[in-house]
């Protein structure tokens, strides 16, 4: 369990947290979702004691995160966003080298990072350097879990890595889960966010909303759309000058619309967009996801 | 322990792994005391002299003789009065002018001794002792050779002055100063160096979160570099003593416990500087402009410290290698034992204590 409460942290003039008080519960895959500089690496080195809050306490299963920082870094596993190891050591010789540093061997904990480290074994002679972004990710992932943490943090982990690895990332996540472990991470990827078990949305060091990403997407206040059209730059043009849009767009290969009251008529709606010049018009009802949520949350946040 | 010691060899791994560092660490030194060696062992042949020959006698023409005929002087004219000797050097005519005394070969047979005086030119300090040194191996050779003949023993007392830099302050300093310039290079650059990569790397994030305990992190990052300026110290004495025949006339140990404590010193500078600097460039600039440059201009490596003005003289007190210049120098050329470098030695100390102190107050064990 770690409590955050009315933790803030300002670097010079910005302010990277303001005040915000969460939980995270034990062995639950706890993601914060936010935009570049919402404040998720900050929490996460607060978290990790590499920093120190400005106000408010932080508490890793019972460990205040600054008078007893040396008893929290026993049992976090940390992944920094960039890659962090030695890349002129090879693969066998880090993660020896986190395993003594941890005061443990690779055969110690093997049964924990075996599922991930076989995968890079057939390359434990190659320099981490000369690995590709898939691999160093994983060889980062078993360094940080050679000492069998209670709680992992990962900041980014799929930054940069390509879609095929990042599914496979998300499902070890899910197999670490199993074994006990209470796993942190952030992501800039929306879509990463229907996989953990409870997200916090972040922005501006703001946190807008803590929930499960169901409940997130149930609460969604308003009625969503999906538009297609040929010309989508014009689509979008004229979406916004319809008088009762209210936020308006692009997702994937359509664009979504709100409105500012919710007994819009979708006829009406076309018949404006035909006489503007639209054609091939096509429009759904749409499943909002998190990312809807996210926009409408920073807008409501906006408009405050 | 054993973290420590996989630390440590993780240490080693990055600096055999990196041809750069190794050619810093083994190659510069190794070049340096060859280079710096050579320049000052060059051969000297058909140097200009004057001679002023108060005496002209047989015995003074002798000497004459064999001074000119060695192949290393040339006998560039004669003067007539000791007041052209300052003349002919300002004129930059000549390099040494041999003064024989009045009555020379009288004074010798009557006496048994006589004084020859040899004056020299040392603003080119190392010309002008290698000249000093072949004049007075000439004319010892040559009381040798009258002393095997003759039945009493005589003496030729040659008296040297050395004009423009009295007192020779930089023959054989190149020893004692590139040890002083190498050890600042290796312990204090590569320790900085090194321990910022981690910085810049993302590594140290790594390292800090870990139960690892900061002090050994940088006790293992420093005690590689400690291992290998000491095999540098020794091979340096190595090549001084045995490619250069410089004598090591005091006690071997104590000059290697010295040069231990200047290795400690430049480390504990190394890890100041890593501590307040965040990118191994930063580390690079301050170890080079604030380091290096003042070791070699004000520690007396180069310009002797007593012909520094006021200002420069007085800041060279706080340069470390300026000290250990002096222990080196006394204990290899003088033979000096510890009571008369105490002063000198417990003033690097007091600096090594006084650099330590401030890496600890300003470590960080967060970011």
């Amino acid at each position: 369990m770690i409590t955050v409460s009315n933790i803030s942290k300002q670097y010079e003039s910005v302010k990277a947290l303001t005040n915000i008080s969460f939980s995270i519960n034990d062995n639950e895959i706890f993601g914060l979702i936010g935009p570049d500089g919402a404040g998720k690496t900050t929490f996460m080195r607060l978290l990790t004691t590499m920093l120190l809050p400005d106000n408010g306490l932080i508490e890793a299963n019972g460990f205040n995160t600054v008078s007893d920082y040396k008893k929290v870094r026993n049992i976090i596993g940390y992944m920094p966003g960039r890659f962090s190891l030695y890349q002129d050591l090879t693969v066998e010789e880090n993660l020896n080298f986190f395993a003594s540093v941890f005061n443990t061997t690779i055969e110690q904990n093997y049964d924990l990072i075996a599922n991930i480290y076989k995968q890079i074994e057939p390359f434990k002679n190659r320099v981490a350097g000369k690995l590709s972004g898939g691999m160093k990710q994983k060889l980062a992932l078993s360094c940080a879990l050679i000492h069998k943490p209670e709680i992992l943090v990962l900041d980014e982990p799929t930054t940069g890595v390509d879609a095929v690895s990042r599914m496979e990332f998300w499902q070890m996540l899910k197999r670490l889960k199993m074994k006990g472990i209470t796993i942190i991470v952030s992501t800039p990827y929306m879509d990463e966010a229907s996989l953990c078990d409870r997200v916090a949305l972040i922005q501006n060091g703001q946190i807008l909303k803590i929930d499960t990403p169901e409940n997130i997407i149930k609460s969604y206040p308003k009625y969503l759309i999906a538009v297609n059209a040929k010309n989508k730059y014009k689509l979008i043009h004229d979406l916004r000058k319809y008088k009762n849009s209210s936020s308006v767009f692009a997702f994937g290969s359509s664009v979504h619309v709100t409105f500012k009251n919710n007994n819009t008529d979708i006829d009406e709606l076309k018949n404006f967009l035909i006489s503007e010049g639209n054609v091939e018009i096509d429009i759904n009802i749409a499943q909002p996801d998190i990312e809807d949520c996210f926009m409408e949350l920073m807008k409501a946040e906006k408009n405050e | 322990m054993k973290k420590f010691l996989s630390f440590i060899k993780k240490e080693f791994l990055h600096i055999f792994r990196d041809v750069r560092t190794l050619i810093i660490i083994f190659g510069i030194p190794i070049a340096e005391i060859l280079i710096f060696g050579f320049a000052i062992n060059t051969d000297i042949k058909d140097a200009r002299i004057a001679i002023l020959d108060l005496s002209k006698d047989a015995t003074t023409q002798q000497i004459t003789n064999k001074l000119l005929s060695s192949g290393y002087f040339m006998l560039e004219t004669h003067l007539q009065t000791s007041d052209q000797i300052e003349e002919i050097f300002r004129a930059g005519r000549v390099k040494e002018v041999i003064v024989f005394e009045q009555n020379f070969a009288k004074r010798l047979e009557a006496e048994g001794k006589a004084d020859i005086q040899l004056i020299l030119d040392a603003s080119e300090p190392n010309t002008a002792n290698i000249l000093q040194g072949y004049t007075s191996n000439i004319i010892y050779t040559y009381v040798n050779e009258l002393n095997n003949l003759l039945p009493q023993n005589i003496v030729i007392n040659s008296t040297v002055r050395m004009q423009y830099n009295p007192g020779m302050k930089s023959v054989f300093m190149f020893v004692p100063g590139t040890m002083a310039i190498i050890l600042i290079l290796i312990s204090a650059l590569m320790t900085s160096v090194t321990i910022t990569r981690e910085k810049e790397l993302g590594t140290m994030e790594v390292l800090l979160v870990s139960p690892l305990h900061p002090t050994h992190i940088i006790l293992g990052k420093v005690t590689p570099y400690l291992v290998l300026s000491f095999i540098n110290v020794i091979s340096i004495l190595g090549l001084a003593y045995f490619v250069f025949g410089l004598p090591i006339k005091g006690n071997l140990f104590l000059l290697i416990a010295e040069c231990l404590l200047f290795i400690f010193l430049s480390l504990s500078l190394g890890i100041l500087i890593s501590t307040v600097s965040k990118t191994m460039q930063q580390a690079m600039l301050i170890s080079m402009i604030g380091l290096m440059m003042p070791s070699m201009l004000l520690s007396g490596f180069i310009f002797p410290v007593e012909n520094m003005p006021d200002i420069l003289y007085y800041i060279s007190f706080a340069m470390p290698p300026r000290w250990f210049i002096e222990i080196v120098k006394d204990i290899m050329i003088k033979g000096s034992g510890l009571q008369m470098v105490w002063e000198e030695t417990l003033i690097l100390i007091g600096m090594t204590l006084f650099f330590i102190a401030m890496s600890i107050r300003k470590f960080k064990i967060r970011l």
